[in-house]
């Protein structure tokens, strides 16, 4: 299809609007409703073009294009159109822009420049809006200042997938509200403040700490899932004071989550820790980096020459970066040792040596709105990967079918096409019969071990759909990889792939779950869970808290007790760590070093610090490499991270080579549904890493209220207690005292307790049995 | 929070639409929450929108839009007079003066004896028998001149 705009040809295909011809030609539109990712709503009228043969200007944003079409976005007729539509939005508009915190990057102001009058003709009283208090992170102090082109509630209700605000009243009483003045709860919730025209909507934790010119731009990535997504990172003399999305449509699109928006504030926390400490006489002393790294490498020389390298174990979060972690491998294995892993939310490490290359998505990103059908198994999704659950939302929402077995009943907010809830010791069994009816369908013969299983008929739903659609893919979640019974669920997550021709992958916990594979910072001896049941004399931790990030933390925390050497490598001196540490060693976060991230699709991303670090804080690597060379171990000197990096990854790839779902001998027996009271573990999207946990705004979500022992009513009946009694939790030798919370979602005979919290973090492991009485 | 009789209505008004479209039916829903509990507390608007499978706000968008819904208890006779443009010029105003005179209240208020609420109606499309009211969203009542308004208090009275 042909169209002209202001007398430029552009071609067009069936279905086009004026305004995507318009933006293939380089014509500018003015616009406010208009935005590429949501529906047309066409109400802001600031887009009128002049079209031949039309009577009258029509809206570019909702008019389609047809063959022939001739449009002027810039004749007399549509300015005038275009200027007496501002004139009209600016009549009830507060014109406060000297104070309001949109200025200098307000879609309305830059085109009140361009299409406004300096004065204006309307003399009579303007209307006033009150303003709302929708919780911490969204300020909407001035709302009226919205020009209601109701962008923030198209986004919630098409891409957060929960309509939180609406447009309340008629006419000129119109207002966007909350349902009798609710918080905004979604986790996508800051993308309204991007999306909003206007200084309506701004950010809370932002509000009035600098203008958008003073604000220097650097590009970073997200330290926290395993999207990767793409972040401009703000800042002003040389504070972060700002994160937004960087747009990439393969990665992010033009999102981020609230996470990766507000986790900021943790970085100018006051719990950051500037310099190096070292416990002497039981407490820990701030010293200078010489002699805390004296310290630590004649301490490691010791402990390893008297009790041998084995008796050493190096466990990162992995959420560091490639080249930390490779490091960190590199140093454990130079010391002798193989108990080196960045995994420490695991239990199930049999597959290790059955991998038929690096685990990962099984897929791009991209890929994911070209399926048909897709089942994720064991995901808390919507809040452990919010912008996957975004891009599976919209999937639903065209023709996809995705379905999901959990262990959890939390809506994902997707149009699920089947769903199973089961305890978590019964979610190998929920894919067995997956499998199983897979198999039936298709013919073949019934795989070793499922003879008992019987396919009931949402697995049968969701096998069919699998089998039926063209391309289709199963993901398996972080409930998934953190399951005692994780080796089976891959096994079985193959068969059904192998049975039905869909992709097999993980979603993947944080940021570099792929790039630790891709760093080799896996163990060839004791892996994240053994290290800490057979404890070692020494330990260096990286970026990891291990009372809130370890399957175990009951197990972790009393190894590193009875350890005698514990070396933190963390930008925080707060928390549990100065109960176990000897030596605190401040590491930069994100912002503050340069480093890679692999993300989930085998992505490589590098980024550069974008402010200095903050006091004597030093980068991961630069420390980790001091380290080797006092340590005298061959293979140290480098002087860049790009030269650590050179040895991981060759430079200028786009994507790690070398992914593999596939196992070369997995298998599964199928357990027994476990004795008693199982626990249900999430990880709460604000407890999940060390910046997020330190976040106040996002502290004050109702995401991040404190862990309760959520139970269905049976559970509760059977111990005897009703919503709102404390009782006492117990697990090993540990026990909390929780509020009971009536949750029909949870399945039967099961608790739910969330970890990474320190109210929780006393309890023993994320699955198996848990104890629940009165307290 | 509604009778059985009331949601057996609203069932019959859902069954007018496609399976997957049941908030068509939310016009009609809301009307019967507020025909049987007098006015549409924010509680009845969030259980509407729970038995249509749709957000409260966008229940709230609807309920709040439409000014024969009452978002505030009203008295036993709600009276809504015309004041659009067309009544206004045939003497929509008037009336509506002539009943704040005669009831001792503004717009939006209630007699203190809670028999009788007082509304602004958008136009009824009845413009050619102006001035017009209506009672309680079903009764029109039309030319509403002084002698008619005081019959029609009369009877409600
Ligand atoms: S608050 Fe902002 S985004 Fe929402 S309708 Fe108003 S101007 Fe548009
Ligand atoms: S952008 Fe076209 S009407 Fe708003
Ligand atoms: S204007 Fe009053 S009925 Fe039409």
């Amino acid at each position: 299809m042909e169209i002209e705009i202001d007398g430029k040809m552009a071609q067009v295909p069936d279905g086009s609007t004026i305004m995507d011809a318009a933006q293939q030609v380089g014509a500018y539109i003015p616009h406010f409703c208009y935005h590429k990712k949501l529906s047309i709503a066409a109400n802001c009228r600031m887009c009128l073009v002049q079209v031949e043969k039309a009577p009258k200007p029509l809206p570019a944003c909702a008019t389609p294009a047809t063959n022939g079409m001739r449009v002027f976005t810039h004749s007399e007729l549509a300015v005038k159109a275009q200027q007496g539509v501002m004139e009209f939005l600016l009549i009830n508009h507060p014109l406060d822009c000297p104070i309001c915190d949109q200025g200098g990057e307000c879609q309305l102001q830059d085109l009140a420049v361009g299409y406004g009058n300096s004065a204006s003709r309307f003399q009579e009283d303007k209307r006033v809006v009150f303003h709302k208090d929708v919780g911490p992170l969204i300020s909407m102090q001035e709302m009226a200042r919205c020009i209601h082109c109701t962008r923030c509630v198209r986004f919630g209700q098409e891409i957060a997938g929960v309509m939180e605000l609406g447009m309340a009243n008629r006419n000129m009483h119109a207002e966007i509200m909350t349902f009798v003045g609710r918080s905004i709860d979604s986790e996508l919730s800051g993308n309204m403040i991007d999306l909003c025209p206007v200084g309506a909507l701004t950010s809370k934790p932002f509000r009035y700490a600098a203008r958008s010119w003073e604000l220097g731009r650097r590009k970073s990535i997200s330290p926290h899932d395993s999207i990767g997504a793409n972040l401009t990172v703000q800042v002003k003399n040389g504070v972060v004071l700002r994160v937004l999305p960087r747009e990439n449509e393969e990665v992010n699109e033009c999102w981020i989550s609230d996470k990766e928006r507000f986790s900021y504030e943790a970085l100018n926390s006051p719990a950051r820790l500037t310099r190096p400490m070292v416990r002497v006489d039981g407490t820990l002393r701030e010293v200078d980096w010489n002699s805390a790294l004296d310290y630590v490498a004649h301490a490691l020389k010791d402990i390893v020459a008297t009790h041998g390298g084995e008796s050493f174990a190096a466990l990162s979060s992995p959420q560091a970066t490639l080249e930390e972690l490779y490091l960190l491998q590199k140093l454990t294995r130079g010391l002798g040792s193989g108990n080196v892993d960045f995994r420490p939310r695991r239990r199930d490490f049999s597959n290790d040596g059955q991998l038929g290359g690096i685990p990962w998505l099984g897929l791009r990103f991209s890929e994911i709105k070209d399926l048909d059908a897709a089942l994720v198994v064991g995901s808390f999704l919507r809040k452990d990967h919010p912008l996957f659950a975004q891009r599976l939302r919209q999937l639903a929402k065209n023709w996809g079918q995705v379905s999901m077995l959990s262990v959890g009943g939390d809506d994902p907010l997707i149009d699920l096409h089947a769903q199973v809830t089961v305890s978590p010791a019964d979610l190998p069994l929920a894919l067995a019969r997956v499998v199983k009816a897979a198999a039936q369908f298709q013919g073949e013969t019934i795989p070793a071990g499922l003879d008992s299983v019987e396919a009931d008929a949402t697995s049968q739903a969701i096998a069919r759909s699998l089998l039926e659609r063209n391309k289709r893919a199963i993901f398996l979640g972080n409930a998934a990889e953190q399951s005692p019974q994780a080796a089976q669920l891959h096994a079985l997550a193959l068969e059904l792939a192998r049975l039905t021709g869909a992709t097999c992958g993980f979603i993947g916990e944080a940021a570099n779950s792929v790039g630790g594979h891709v760093a080799k910072a896996l163990p060839t001896a004791l892996n994240a869970d053994e290290m800490f049941a057979q404890p070692r004399k020494a330990y260096i931790l990286l970026g990891v808290e291990p009372e809130l990030d370890c399957y175990n933390p009951q197990q972790a925390v009393a190894a590193l007790k009875e350890a005698a050497l514990v070396v933190m490598l963390t930008p925080f001196n707060d928390g549990a760590a100065r109960e176990y540490a000897d030596v605190l060693l401040p590491t930069t976060p994100f912002t503050e070093t340069s480093g890679t991230f692999v993300n989930a699709e085998g992505r490589v991303q590098s980024f550069n610090g974008v402010v200095r670090p903050l006091g004597d804080a030093r980068p991961g690597w630069k420390v980790l490499r001091v380290l080797g060379n006092l340590l005298a171990l061959p293979g140290f000197d480098y002087d860049s991270s790009e030269q650590v990096r050179a040895e991981i990854v060759p430079a200028g790839e786009g994507f790690v080579g070398g992914l593999s779902n596939d196992l070369e001998r997995g298998a599964w027996l199928l357990a027994d549904a476990g004795e008693g009271l199982q626990r249900v573990t999430d990880v709460p999207i604000y407890f999940s890493d060390p910046l997020a946990r330190r976040a106040p705004a996002l502290q004050k979500t109702r995401d991040a209220v404190a862990p309760t022992a959520r139970m269905n009513a049976d559970t509760l009946a059977a111990i005897g207690v009703t919503d709102g009694v404390p009782v006492r939790v117990r697990q090993g030798t540990g026990e909390a005292v929780l509020t009971a919370r009536f949750d029909e979602t949870v399945p039967a005979r099961c608790v739910r307790v969330a970890a990474g919290h320190p109210s929780t973090a006393a309890l023993g492991a994320m699955f198996g049995a848990i104890n629940v009485e009165r307290a | 929070m509604l009778t059985s009789e009331s949601l057996k209505r609203i069932d019959r008004e859902i069954a007018k639409y496609p399976a997957e479209q049941k908030q068509s039916a939310v016009m009609a829903a809301l009307a019967i929450a507020q025909e049987e509990q007098g006015w549409l507390s924010s509680a009845a608007i969030e259980f509407v929108a729970g038995y249509l499978g749709m957000a409260p706000i966008a229940a709230y968008e609807v309920a709040s839009f439409y000014n024969m819904y009452d978002l505030k208890p009203v008295g036993k006779y709600k009276v809504s007079v015309c004041t659009n443009l067309p009544c206004m010029l045939t003497g929509g105003v008037d009336a509506g003066e002539y009943l704040k005179t005669k009831l001792g209240i503004g717009y939006n208020e209630t007699t203190p004896d809670g028999l009788i609420t007082l509304k602004e109606g958008e136009c009824m499309g009845a413009c050619g028998d102006a001035p017009v009211m209506i009672v309680n969203n079903r009764r029109m009542c039309s030319w509403m001149n002084p002698e008619q308004i005081d019959k029609l208090l009369a009877e409600l009275k």
